[in-house]
């Protein structure tokens, strides 16, 4: 701890200093808190990061930015008593990143100033906190009014009750809280009044008794998740009877049948958002009743359920303001689809993915009546042609969103027909389709394009990619997986064409070199980037890339056989913000490992077949990453490592995945797609 | 009184009559029901007349009360016969009775010698009582037989005129004394109209019934049947007729230790008129009370006592196993003992349900009730969570501690761990140099104690900085 006052002297000197020079002019001691607040959201609205140095200008901006954060994302759990102490007006505490959080850690956060000022914690990813804990924090936080305890496996009907003592929460996620029964429930029923959501998605203790109780006692409901719950029939009256429910999420709900439903007198007139996917023993009979009288119905979902037919469309047509359908995985008949296309008046969104019996004669007469439609999924709807997309392209001219993945039949000539008519799209879905870059070509004149999927498209090349380099610059997402005909001209004009690019995958592009890779550095929001099995690339490119991107929080490097430990130095010194990296078959060692210790920020990491890596330098490097939530480890060290190294990093919240998989050599794209092609029959 | 009514009265005196004459004890329902159509259709507009007189009517209850409290003047009742045997019988059994009752005063002369004391009076004063329901017991039984004999109500309205007025009537009592003769009558019917309709009495019309009011200190009382001779109490009205075989033989006949006849038994016998009766409780508002707006009648003098205890007295009987759960009435308290522990489903008032979905059905129910969870469980929750914790950590460090590696106490632990290192010397990974834009000045966390590996390299400012980012 020597290190720690060296460390602190020099700081307040330059914080006297700064002070000094404050006092003797400063022109921000003009304005009020209010504009430089204002100034402030602008700040962190474009870059989050920018309100960092802003802190870092001088010691009254320092302490204007700490009255000003209102959300809190810590990275470890260890910071917490710095930062909230730090921040005193923090309203939303996201500890989605801390996975532990023990019941002092909420004990500390209920002491704070910020306590107060709390309205919202985020546990959804942490373990290690218990009844008490949660107690001491609705207890202190009395404004608190959002909750996420999803995934809270170890909590029982105790927590529970304790949470049922904030009597002013609003919102509460409770999804896999498994031991959680209807005891529990009955308590948060009785306790929290003002509850508008909650969520009981795979808590699978929980019955009829305590979804009718939440029905009955808490009348402010707005939107109810009891996803795969053990419910029947019984409670559907009560749910119905909510004045205000507005969404309700019935996925998975087996105990629902259509006998239940047509008891119903009524359905529930508020209702805007229903959700009824995989219920299997609900056909239209039982979907009708519940939808009927909910006229302001506007999204429903009915993925994975009961075939659409005729019948089932029908019962759609009293829902005038209809916008979202959702039939995915649905066995589609063509009458079926016609009727929705007649009976519906104007659909949005419409998804039809993975739908069976989607031909091109039941989706052009549906599209051809929806001329508003934003949204359209039709991945893998292997059966349609050219007709369909012919017709989708001249009516649906407003289409923002296309996702077409593995709609093989259609011809490369249909894609030119996309970008020729669809010019306001903004994200498009091509992952494994016959377009060329004729279609590319086309498709550059989309140029709001945001976010572009080319993965497995072994047709196009350079020169279809720099045309969307050139004209498509406010692209943000673009996928290159496996398209081999990609070479670094192509890469090198996106890099120059799309300066707001955030993620790039270009794995297995073989052809790939460090050219591309330090092209790509001039793109400083680059967030994600990938490039397993390009075995061209060296360290050289990484490094280029980890200067040039700061912003960098993944990345994939499997199968880089070239890039070793001296890719690893530059990352581990200018990457402070990546979260994530795939090192699988790299030639980097024990040395590169761990000099990846010092990204404080580093969640997860994968090393599997490293040959240069020994246990003991695995152990290190483990030990000194210690913000570690999710490692993916060879099984073959499970053996050489102490059991307690393994306990010691459980215990901080890391959780082991252990693969024994064989070295794989890898395969040529056309082979690769021919393996594919093999599964997917 | 006016001739509609006394129309009315005759009809319904003759018809009574034969009835009785008839089918002597029993009651047959099905010429009971021919008479109530009868008394229907004639004269529909006396039913009202009539609901409103048994409304007014007062005295008998007083008399009644003390029937039911010493259920023995029950005993004297006998039921009239129509031959001139059974009359001579009567008669000469109500000159015993009368003889008994000058017995008893002459007791209370001699007793009146002695110095009074308080239990004293409390006797005299009850026997007073007893005295005077049954001398009105007396003259009820002297008008039914005489009503047997004598064809019309207008006769029998004469004796009202020779009713002896009870010693304990209030005025208002006395004021409606001129009725009781006609009132007797009509009690009469209404006992048919009861029967008749018998299983629908909770659902009385007000009036229908007479309502009869225990003072607290006579439901409270621990004994109800008090010995006339030496005032000692019982609770059952089988052991007062036991003990009163030692004052005499005169109470060893089979007579005298017979159970009494119950008051149906009684009413469907005899002539007399004998009113539905129904109880109220002297706890001024509570719903059971009847000057309450939706009064709603006790049943029977069980209830009362059962009602007055359960809702008005403390609980002073406590359940020896839970400690929890509180009772006034001991019959309560060993309802509960017997399931005591089996009832699993708790409410935060106390109450245990043997079912899951009744307990949910009570807190939907009440406001503010909730679901109690066993202490047991949160307990052994904070008990798992802390046993988690320093196995977890290696030997019950600090979270901070935890990342802090230098700091490491536990000998063990650190030992284990450090072991894994042994062929790696750590100098190799010192990369060396500080990187002079991050300034680690007045910034720091337990990521520090890691500068034996990143000798001054590790950037703890934006660790710290980014750790906070939205």
């Amino acid at each position: 701890m020597k290190r720690h006052r060296n460390a602190t002297a020099p700081g307040t000197d330059t914080a006297t200093q700064n002070t000094s020079a404050a006092a003797a002019y400063n022109l921000f001691d003009l304005l009020s808190d209010e504009i430089v607040f204002a100034i402030l959201d602008f700040l962190a609205a474009s870059n989050p990061l920018d309100t960092k140095s802003f802190s870092l200008v001088c010691r009254s901006f320092y302490l204007v930015e700490s009255r000003h954060r209102r959300v809190l994302r810590p990275l470890r759990h260890d910071h917490l008593p710095r930062i909230l102490s730090r921040y005193p007006n923090v309203a939303r505490l996201d500890l989605s990143l801390c996975p532990r959080i023990t019941d002092a850690s909420l004990a500390l956060v209920s002491r704070t100033s910020s306590a107060d000022s709390l309205r919202s914690i985020d546990l959804s990813r942490s373990r290690f906190f218990s009844y008490s804990g949660l107690l001491s924090l609705v207890l202190n936080c009395r404004n608190l009014v959002e909750i996420d305890l999803s995934n809270a496996t170890q909590l029982r009907d105790a927590a529970a009750s304790a949470v049922a003592e904030a009597k002013n929460l609003e919102k509460l996620w409770l999804g896999r809280c498994k031991l959680i029964t209807d005891m529990g429930v009955g308590c948060i029923a009785v306790g929290c009044k003002k509850l508008k959501l909650i969520s009981f998605k795979w808590c699978l203790g929980v019955t009829d008794l305590g979804v009718e109780l939440i029905a009955v006692k808490c009348k402010e409901l707005r939107s109810l998740d009891l996803s795969y719950l053990p419910v029947t029939n019984e409670c559907l009256p009560a749910i119905l009877k909510l004045q205000y429910l507005e969404d309700l999420v019935l996925e998975g709900c087996f105990g629902i049948d259509d006998d239940g439903l047509a008891a119903l007198q009524h359905g529930c007139k508020s209702l805007k958002m229903l959700d009824m996917s995989s219920c299997q023993n609900i056909t239209h009979v039982g979907l009708s009743s519940l939808i009927s009288g909910a006229g302001r119905l506007q999204q429903l979902t009915l993925a994975y359920g009961s075939s659409v037919t005729l019948a089932l469309a029908n019962s759609l047509k009293m829902l005038p303001s209809l916008q979202s359908i959702k039939l995915d995985g649905c066995f589609v008949t063509s009458s079926g689809l016609k009727a929705i296309g007649s009976l519906c008046i104007s659909l949005k969104e419409l998804s039809l993915s993975k739908c069976v019996g989607v031909t091109d004669d039941g989706l052009s007469s549906l599209v051809i009546k929806q001329r508003d439609l934003k949204k359209l999924d039709i991945t893998c709807c292997r059966k349609i042609t050219d007709v369909s997309i012919a017709h989708i392209t001249s009516t649906c001219t407003n289409l923002a969103s296309l996702r077409m993945e593995s709609c093989t039949l259609v011809p490369r000539e249909a894609f030119v027909l996309v970008g020729q008519r669809c010019h306001l799209l903004e994200e498009l879905d091509l992952t494994d389709n016959e377009i060329d870059d004729e279609g590319l070509k086309s498709i550059s004149r989309c140029a709001k394009l945001s976010s572009l999927k080319l993965g497995i498209c072994l047709n196009i090349s350079d020169d279809g990619l720099s045309h969307i380099g050139a004209y498509c610059s406010k692209l943000t997402e673009l996928d290159l997986y496996r398209s081999a005909g990609i070479t670094d001209p192509g890469i090198l004009a996106i890099a120059s064409g799309c300066p707001d690019i955030e993620m790039i995958n270009m794995s297995y592009c073989q052809d790939i070199t460090d050219s591309s890779l330090i092209s790509l550095s001039k793109c400083s929001k680059l967030k994600t980037f990938e490039s397993r099995g390009c075995p061209l690339i060296t360290s050289l490119g990484l490094a280029a890339i980890a200067v040039g991107c700061r912003q960098l929080n993944k990345l994939d490097i499997k199968k880089c056989h070239n890039i070793s430990d001296a890719g690893m130095l530059p990352l581990s010194h200018f990457s402070q913000n990546l979260r994530q990296i795939t090192l699988s078959y790299t030639s980097v060692t024990d040395v590169g490992l761990l000099s990846l210790a010092s990204i404080s920020c580093l969640q997860s990491i994968t090393v599997l077949h490293l040959k240069g890596l020994t246990a003991s330098g695995l152990a290190a490097a483990l030990l000194a990453c210690g913000g570690l939530i999710k490692v993916k480890l060879h099984a073959s060290f499970k053996p050489l490592l102490p059991q307690l190294l393994f306990e010691h990093l459980e215990a901080r919240g890391c959780v082991f995945e252990w693969r024994d998989k064989e070295f794989q050599a890898e395969l040529d794209p056309q082979c690769w797609k021919l393996q594919l092609e093999d599964v997917a029959q | 009184m006016d001739p509609e009514d006394e129309i009315c009265g005759e009809t319904w005196g003759t018809k009574s009559s034969l009835s009785n004459s008839l089918q002597e004890k029993s009651a047959d329902f099905g010429s009971q029901q021919q008479l109530q159509k009868k008394w229907d259709n004639n004269n529909s507009s006396c039913i009202m007349d009539y609901g409103f007189r048994i409304g007014q009517q007062q005295p008998p209850f007083r008399e009644q009360i003390n029937n039911s409290i010493q259920g023995k003047n029950s005993n004297d009742n006998k039921p009239p016969e129509w031959d001139p045997s059974a009359m001579l019988n009567n008669l000469s059994f109500l000159e015993q009775k009368i003889h008994q009752l000058n017995d008893m005063v002459h007791l209370i002369i001699t007793r009146k010698g002695r110095v009074p004391s308080k239990p004293d009076e409390l006797l005299t004063q009850q026997q007073q009582q007893l005295i005077t329901a049954d001398l009105t017991s007396i003259i009820v039984q002297l008008i039914s037989t005489a009503g047997t004999l004598l064809p019309s109500v207008k006769t029998i309205g004469q004796f009202s005129q020779f009713t002896p007025k009870p010693a304990a009537v209030s005025p208002e009592q006395q004021h409606q004394q001129p009725n009781n003769s006609m009132d007797v009558d009509h009690n009469y019917t209404t006992e048919e109209h009861e029967e008749h309709e018998d299983g629908e009495a909770e659902h009385l019309p007000p009036g229908s019934y007479e309502i009869l009011q225990l003072e607290k200190e006579e439901i409270l009382a621990p004994h109800t049947h008090f010995c006339t001779i030496c005032g000692k109490g019982f609770k059952r009205d089988a052991n007062l007729r036991m003990h009163m075989r030692g004052h005499g033989d005169e109470y060893k006949t089979p007579a005298a230790l017979a159970k009494p006849p119950t008051i149906k038994e009684v009413s469907s016998a005899a002539a007399e008129p004998v009113m539905i009766k129904r109880y109220s409780c002297p706890f001024s508002g509570c719903k059971r009370n009847k000057d309450h707006k939706k009064f709603q009648p006790l049943k029977t003098i069980l209830c009362v006592k059962n009602h007055y205890k359960r809702t008005h007295c403390d609980k002073s009987y406590v359940c020896s196993r839970c400690n929890t759960k509180k009772f006034s009435v001991m019959a309560d308290l060993k309802t509960h003992e017997k399931h005591c522990g089996r009832d699993k489903w708790l409410c935060s008032c106390g109450t245990t349900f043997s079912r899951k979905d009744k307990l949910f059905g009570h807190i939907a129910l009440f406001q503010g009730h909730t679901p109690a969870i066993p202490p047991d469980e949160t307990k052994t929750v904070v008990a798992l969570a802390h046993t988690d914790d320093p196995a977890a950590d290696g030997g019950g460090l600090g979270d901070q501690a935890l990342m802090d590696f230098k700091s490491v106490d536990d000998p063990v632990g650190a030992a284990a761990v450090a072991s894994c290192f042994s062929p790696l010397n750590f100098d190799s990974c010192n990369f060396g140099g500080g990187f002079p834009d991050f300034n680690r000045q007045g910034f720091d966390d337990s990521e520090a104690s890691f500068s034996f590996l990143l000798s001054g390299g590790s950037c703890n400012y934006s660790n710290q900085n980014t750790g906070g980012e939205s």
